[in-house]
């Protein structure tokens, strides 16, 4: 049996799979829909930095004024309200007392409060540090952060142009320059403001094309198996290296066209910008399928019906899935995940498809990974297939 | 002038070809022995050992679960044997796997088409994997259909077809390499009646023109005696008769043995069990609600039949002398009925096999 032989079997295959594939009207919809599904699921609902706005808060004013002066209503609230109609993150509404806004939280009416304490002017006025009161919803981290910061800001531009004002008599140039010596600015890699679906399209693309090999390999031949076209195919003089290529063919095929779309979906809809070779993407995708094909074959030649290969695949999908780095960064996981996640594939092609996307990187920058991939596909497939000749004749 | 030099040479080369076919004819295709299959702990099939003529319709007769369709699957290269070998046109089914894949052709319960593709694209897809080149492909591919009547629907969705439409694609498919032998696991299993002549019909025919050795595996006694030249009876994995179904219902028609039918207006389970009991009866089955079917033996099996039944105040209506057919020989050789076996082994589930599962249809 020649290699050519082999090929030319293995694309038969490909050939009637896909145009299996191609008959099945409501499979091909959902093909498409479901990267659209996963890419706007996950692209808004995780919020990227300073996307929550319009947060309902409650301001208590307690200030009792000192000398007839009221820091609170001359120079705090105004200020408060010159930054917010800028950024929109606050809708604030006036509230009586300190318990009445607690109330308002815990029914929801609120989201959470500023409280601006009685003694607020007058230790202002007399030297001494000004206080205020953040009441947050501890029931939703995220956005009582959000309100804190908020705040924080307002509190920060005021607390400096208060004491530009209190260093103004030092007749400085710049009188910003002696409050706050050192400033921050972040310059990035490239130009622009990567947002949120720049970080995971890359990943759900990886994880998409690379997951359609390693659950589609194990469903279509445990299918096949269970309606038993399988035995025609191997009756056939065909070698059984041609079935499991020919299946592979297909699947990867399926993959990138769904790679294809999430690409499509993410330029079009959702603005992410490849700043890198298009063709390293799809070279590096094709690199992920590779290393997944081993693991694909293993699961195969395990699982006896297509029910258990569906059940063992969503098992394996999972954590994949979120110790792979796609929705999150790994850096944030605990230190024994980040363990785990180093032993997964998915990691390396996420981040190297990343790197690429996002980062305009080359083939040097990325070498790290390509390595890790090419061995671990390598070391798959040189464990799966030995299994898989001795389930194919049980 | 020329004819005299000629002529000899052309006897010569007639004894020569006269003593091939007549080879041909005696030669096994197939040859198995000591085949043994072991799922775990169970025995799906024990040590058979049987040869196949050329050209011959060769019949595995027994209950599902006897091991007929594994016996199969190891013939077929599918299944590896635990013990012993079986060579198909002198190829070892495990050691030239490749070789003997290319002699044989497979038509099993399990319909092996895909839906979604056409017939024609069905026929083309296992085609090519025979590497068989194109333009004859196509031409057979065309006569195929054509001999099944299934041109108009070529280009149509297997998915589309009727049962019986499906498993002549099925049969057809399995003739796209000409094989020297084809395999018939249960082919008539699920089709109606009128379906289940044009297989039987085309698998004759098939074996008349082309000369294909023909191996299927049935649990329809009617299958069997209406095709088959020889008929190895399998219960348990164990070949318990072989040969043609005439010599078989001999076993039963040759000595003293007789099938009698016996009609009771007010059968009883009592007056059943009686009969079960006497010396004579070798086995008794109640067909419906008034029939018996006793196989007996002995002079006296008449009397004693109708005395007890008497004894048990039953009425006959009926009573008739049959002819023994094949279900009567396997109830006489196994003393159980092959429905009767067939529903313990469902019940007992051991061991992967085939035909039990429940048919799909995606």
């Amino acid at each position: 049996m020649t290699v050519q032989t082999i090929l030319h079997h293995s694309f038969r295959i490909a050939k009637k799979d896909l145009t299996e594939l191609f008959r099945n009207r409501l499979g091909l919809v959902l093909l498409i829909v479901m990267p659209l599904f996963m890419m706007v699921m996950v692209g808004f609902i995780y919020p990227s930095n300073g996307t929550i706005t319009n947060l309902h808060v409650g301001v208590v004013n307690e200030d009792a004024g000192f000398n007839g002066v009221f820091m609170s209503n001359q120079a705090f609230l105004p200020g408060l309200n010159a930054i917010n109609s800028q950024t929109h993150m606050l809708i604030m509404t006036n509230v009586s007392n300190t318990a009445d806004l607690k109330d308002q939280v815990q029914r929801g009416a609120l989201e959470g409060g500023i409280v601006i304490p009685s003694n607020f002017s007058e230790s202002l006025m007399s030297g001494e540090q000004g206080t205020l009161i953040i009441v947050s919803d501890e029931s939703n981290p995220q956005i009582s952060a959000t309100i804190q910061g908020a705040l924080k800001g307002v509190f920060g531009a005021m607390g400096t142009a208060m004491a530009q004002q209190n260093v103004a008599p030092l007749n400085a140039t710049n009188t910003l320059a002696v409050v706050q010596p050192l400033a921050v600015q972040t310059q990035g890699v490239v130009s622009g403001h990567p947002s949120y679906f720049d970080f995971i399209a890359p990943g759900i693309m990886a994880m998409t094309v690379m997951m359609s090999v390693m659950t589609g390999l194990p469903v279509a031949i445990s299918q096949e198996k269970e309606i038993g076209t399988m035995d025609g195919m191997m009756v056939a003089p065909v070698n059984r290296l041609s079935i499991l290529l020919g299946k592979t063919i297909a699947q990867t095929g399926r993959g990138l066209i769904q790679g294809v779309i999430i690409l499509a979906l993410a330029i079009g809809i959702f603005g992410v910008a490849i700043q890198g070779s298009i063709l390293l993407v799809f070279a590096l995708l094709l690199l992920g399928v590779f290393s997944f094909v081993g693991l694909g074959i293993v699961v195969t030649s395990f699982t006896k019906d297509q029910e258990t290969a569906q059940m063992m695949m969503m098992t394996l999908m999972f954590p994949m899935m979120f110790l792979g780095g796609v929705f999150f960064p790994i850096q944030q996981m605990p230190w024994y995940m980040q363990d785990i996640s180093k032993v997964l594939p998915l990691t390396y092609a996420s981040d190297a498809l990343r790197k690429v996307m996002v980062l305009g990187a080359g083939i040097p920058q990325i070498s790290t990974d390509l390595i890790v991939l090419i061995v671990f596909g390598i070391v798959m497939i040189a464990i799966a297939l030995p299994v898989f000749r001795k389930m194919m004749t049980r | 002038m020329g004819n005299t030099y000629i002529l000899p040479q052309y006897i010569a080369l007639n004894n020569i070809m006269i003593d091939v076919v007549t080879k041909m004819a005696n030669e096994s295709i197939i040859e198995v022995s000591h085949l043994t299959k072991m799922f775990k702990k169970f025995t799906a099939v024990d040590d058979i050992s049987f040869d196949v003529k050329k050209g011959e319709i060769f019949g595995l007769l027994g209950p599902n679960g006897a091991g007929k369709s594994t016996t199969l699957r190891m013939l077929s290269t599918l299944s590896r044997p635990t013990k012993g070998t079986a060579t198909i046109g002198g190829y070892d089914t495990v050691k030239h796997d490749m070789e003997v894949r290319k002699l044989i052709g497979i038509v099993s319960e399990k319909m092996i088409i895909y839906n979604r593709l056409t017939a024609k694209e069905n026929l083309w897809f296992f085609g090519s994997l025979f590497n068989i080149p194109k333009d004859t492909l196509n031409k057979r591919i065309d006569d195929l259909l054509e001999l099944v009547q299934l041109t108009k629907w070529k280009n149509a969705q297997v998915g589309t077809f009727s049962t019986g439409m499906r498993q002549r694609m099925n049969v057809v498919r399995a003739l796209l390499n000409m094989p020297q032998v084809l395999f018939l696991d249960e082919p008539t299993l699920g089709l109606d009646p009128q379906s289940s002549v044009e297989i039987r019909d085309f698998v004759k025919k098939i074996n008349q023109e082309q000369g294909t050795t023909v191996i299927i595996t049935t649990h329809m006694m009617l299958d069997a005696d209406l095709l088959c030249d020889r008929i190895a009876i399998i219960d348990h994995g164990k070949i318990i008769a072989l040969d043609t179904s005439t010599n078989l219902k001999k076993i039963i028609s040759g000595g003293d043995t007789m099938i009698i039918k016996l009609e009771v207006a007010n059968l009883t389970p009592d007056m059943v069990s009686t009969v079960k009991a006497l010396k004579c009866a070798d086995a008794v089955t109640q067909e419906n609600s008034t029939t018996m079917h006793i196989i007996v033996h002995g002079e006296e099996a008449f009397d004693s039949i109708i005395d007890t039944v008497r004894k048990n105040n039953g009425k006959i209506t009926s009573m008739a002398n049959l002819q023994p057919s094949l279900e009567d020989v396997f109830l006489h050789i196994t003393g159980h009925e092959v429905r009767d076996s067939a529903d313990q082994k469902i019940k007992q589930e051991h061991g992967p096999r085939f035909g039990s599962a429940p048919k799909r249809v995606r």
